[in-house]
Order: structure tokens, then sequence, then C-alpha cells
């Protein structure tokens, strides 16, 4: 009886501790929806803890533990590759922008010169 | 609506692949805002927007790639506010948003800290139905609560930000989608500032094609009731006081050391 008063408060401060980042916006809109549905769905498996029972019955599977361990690992790596995605694209977001960086650099060093040199400036 | 606007005026208008469109627009803006400066941020297209808008006449912030049109508003914020502007106006690349009506926007700056262009449907040809209409009214419902001030078309983008709001925008604009409407009025709210609408006709749109398709409407229902969601339950220390410092401007000091 305690484990499962232990439960319900361990999934409750997940989920409060997931809202505490969005109101803190130190989540994005794309991943809080993601969160927060994982944060709700291990709710409710804590409290009603037969759902899983039913649940692996109509999947056809034996032990209840599998199916959670399943689902679980199965969403651990699409969370995995959506990170390497997503960090692909930053990297190279980054490079671009260190060479716009370059090339304004250049240009404004280049202006400054022209500017200097009366030689130049003559136009 | 006597009242004029005196002070520097920067007309942000955010374009994604709108070469055929913005030349026009560009055009046409500084023909209604003759003392207005146009800046256009090009984001990321793949076309040759920039060059049409340079062409216009136009200043080009040539982003390197996508941010949105949050991203691309927040640039021009950020644009305004380093080179002291006194008030930044949004305007479509598209065409959608008539230039004449500028003016009006910025002589109601004088009553608000942000004014709306509002589209009133029996005074154009705009038209939205199903769940995107219902979306608009629930969300104008809601954001007129929280802003104490009837709202009747907020997720607009004709609008006007004042000296005020104009250094809250440069660092707190919201770049997530629907922020741009959604969230920024209400950041606005947050920190202090007063909002208002004058009324604007919508105008088809000059030429390609909208980014929202009408079978999205569906998707952009649940969308913005949950960027309301958030932007209500999220936590926004801001006022109007915390701005971006201003630094000199690369150009400012070229200028000074030629001297
Ligand atoms: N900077 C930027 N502008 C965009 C983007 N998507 C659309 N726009 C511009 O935002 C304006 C409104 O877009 P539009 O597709 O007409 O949306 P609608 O009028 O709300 O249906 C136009 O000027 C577009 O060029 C984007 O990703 N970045
Ligand atoms: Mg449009």
């Amino acid at each position: 009886m305690s484990a499962y008063v232990v439960a319900i408060i361990g999934s409750i401060l997940i989920l409060l501790g997931i809202m505490e980042l969005l109101r803190r916006r130190q989540l994005s809109e794309k991943y809080a929806v993601l969160w927060l549905v994982v944060g709700v769905l291990l709710l409710i498996l804590t409290i009603f803890p037969g759902l899983l029972g039913t649940v692996s019955v109509a999947a056809g599977i034996e032990v209840p533990s599998n199916l959670l361990f399943f689902t679980a690992i199965v969403f651990l790596i699409g969370v995995a590759l959506h990170l390497s995605w997503e960090l692909s694209r930053l990297e190279d977001e980054t490079r671009k922008l260190a060479e716009d960086l370059a090339i304004l650099r250049l240009d404004v060093e280049e202006q400054g010169k022209r500017l200097r040199s009366p030689k130049d400036s003559g136009h | 609506m006597s009242s004029e606007f005196l002070g520097r005026a920067l007309i942000v208008v955010p374009a994604w692949n709108e070469e055929a469109a913005v030349g026009e627009t560009v055009r046409e803006i500084l023909d209604s805002v003759p003392n207005a400066d146009v800046l256009v941020v090009d984001d990321g297209s793949t076309d040759l927007t920039a060059e049409a808008a340079k062409a216009a006449g136009a200043l080009v912030l040539e982003l390197p790639f996508n941010l949105g049109v949050g991203g691309a508003m927040r640039a021009g914020f950020r644009y305004a506010v380093r080179h002291g502007y006194d008030a930044a106006v949004q305007v479509d690349a598209d065409g959608q948003h008539n230039p004449a009506e500028v003016p009006d926007l910025l002589a109601k700056l004088h009553e608000a800290d942000i004014v709306i262009g509002a589209r009133f449907a029996e005074k154009g040809d705009y038209q939205v139905r199903g769940p995107r209409k219902w979306a608009m009214v629930v969300l104008s419902k809601v954001l007129s609560w929280v802003a104490k001030t009837r709202l009747t078309d907020t997720t607009s983008g004709f609008k006007a930000t004042g000296k005020r709001a104009l250094p809250l925008f440069a660092e707190n604009y919201p770049v997530e989608y629907l922020g741009d409407t959604i969230e920024s009025l209400v950041i606005a709210v947050r920190a202090g500032c007063t909002i208002t609408q004058v009324p604007a006709h919508m105008r088809p749109r000059r030429a390609g094609t909208p980014s929202h398709s009408p079978w999205k409407s569906t998707v952009y229902l649940g969308r913005a009731g949950f960027a309301l969601l958030l932007a209500l339950i999220r936590r926004w220390d801001v006022s109007v006081r915390a701005s971006t410092p201003r630094v000199p401007t690369p150009t400012a000091t070229v200028e000074r050391g030629a001297a």
C-alpha cells in the first residue's frame, strides 16, 4: 500500500517538474506536448495499476511489465533519434552562422580600409 | 484620429519566398508612408526575394536559414531598437495588408503601446471558415479578457509597436508557431503595455501561395489552443524597462571615424 502512495507521489512530482520547466520557458512548445503526454500517462498507470495488466492481455503479452519495458524502449529510441536529428540541424545552422560572420567581418574590414585610405575614398 | 505620428517608424516586412509580391509591396509602402524606412526580413528564401526587395528600395536583412515569422520579426525589432526607431509596424510581404492604413495604426500609438489592424470580415475580402474561424473567435475573447479591452482579431499580423514595447519585443518576442500573434500580446500585457485596435481591410494576396492550407485548419485549432494555454501559464518576469542595451553600430563607428 505504501509503495502505491510513493509511486503516485513520484508521478505527480514528475508531472509538476515538467509543468514548472514549461512555465519557466525552459521547454519549447514541441517538446512540451511530448513530455506532458508522458507525464499524464505515467500518472494514470500509477493510479490504476490494473490498467497495464488489462492492456497486456489485450495485446497478447503474458508479463505486463514486459509491455511497459517494450513501450519505454521504443519511445526512448524515438526520442534519441529525434534529438540526433535536431542536433545535426543545429550543427548545420551554427556552421552557416560562423560562415556568414566571417563574410561580414571581411566586408566590414574592407569597408573600414576603404574609408581610411585617402586614395580610394574619392569616388 | 487627428493626431499624427511624428517619430521615426520602421516598417518590418517578413518575407519567405515572396519574390513575386515583395517588390510591389515595398514600393506601395514607400508611397504611403514616405518618411518611414522599410526593412524586409528575408527568411532564408530560396528565390529572389532579397533582390526584388533591394531593387524596390528596402533595407534587407538576409537570414542564413528559416527562423519563422516570429524569429524574423524579432530580428526586425532588434534592428529598430539598435537604430533608435520610435515605432515598428509589421506589414506582410504578400500585399494582404494595405500600406495606406499604416498611418492610421501609427496615429493610434498615442493611445496605446500596441495597435492591431483588425480585419473585419464585412470590410474586405478576408474570409475564414471552419475550425480556424472558431479558433480565432475564442482567442479574441480570451485575449480581450486578458488585455481588458475589446479585441476582435488577435491573430492579425498587421500590428504597430510603440517605443515602450520595442525593447520588450526585441528581447522576448516569441518565435514558436503562432507565438508571434497570441503569446506576444500576453507578454505585452504582463509587461504593463496597453493594446488597442483599428479597423483594417484585408486584401487578397498578390501572388504566391499562403503558408496555411485549408486542410491544416483543424491542426491549427489544436495548436492555437495549446499556444494560448502555454502563454497563459508561462511566467513572464518582464517589464517595459527591460531593454536591449543600445550598442554603437558598425556603421555609426565608421561614420565617426571618417569625419
Ligand atoms: N520571415 C518569414 N516570413 C514568413 C514565413 N512564412 C510566411 N511568412 C510571411 O508572412 C506573411 C504572411 O504569410 P501568409 O502565408 O500569407 O500567412 P497568412 O496571411 O496568415 O495566411 C507573408 O509576408 C509571408 O511571406 C517564414 O517562415 N518566415
Ligand atoms: Mg497572407
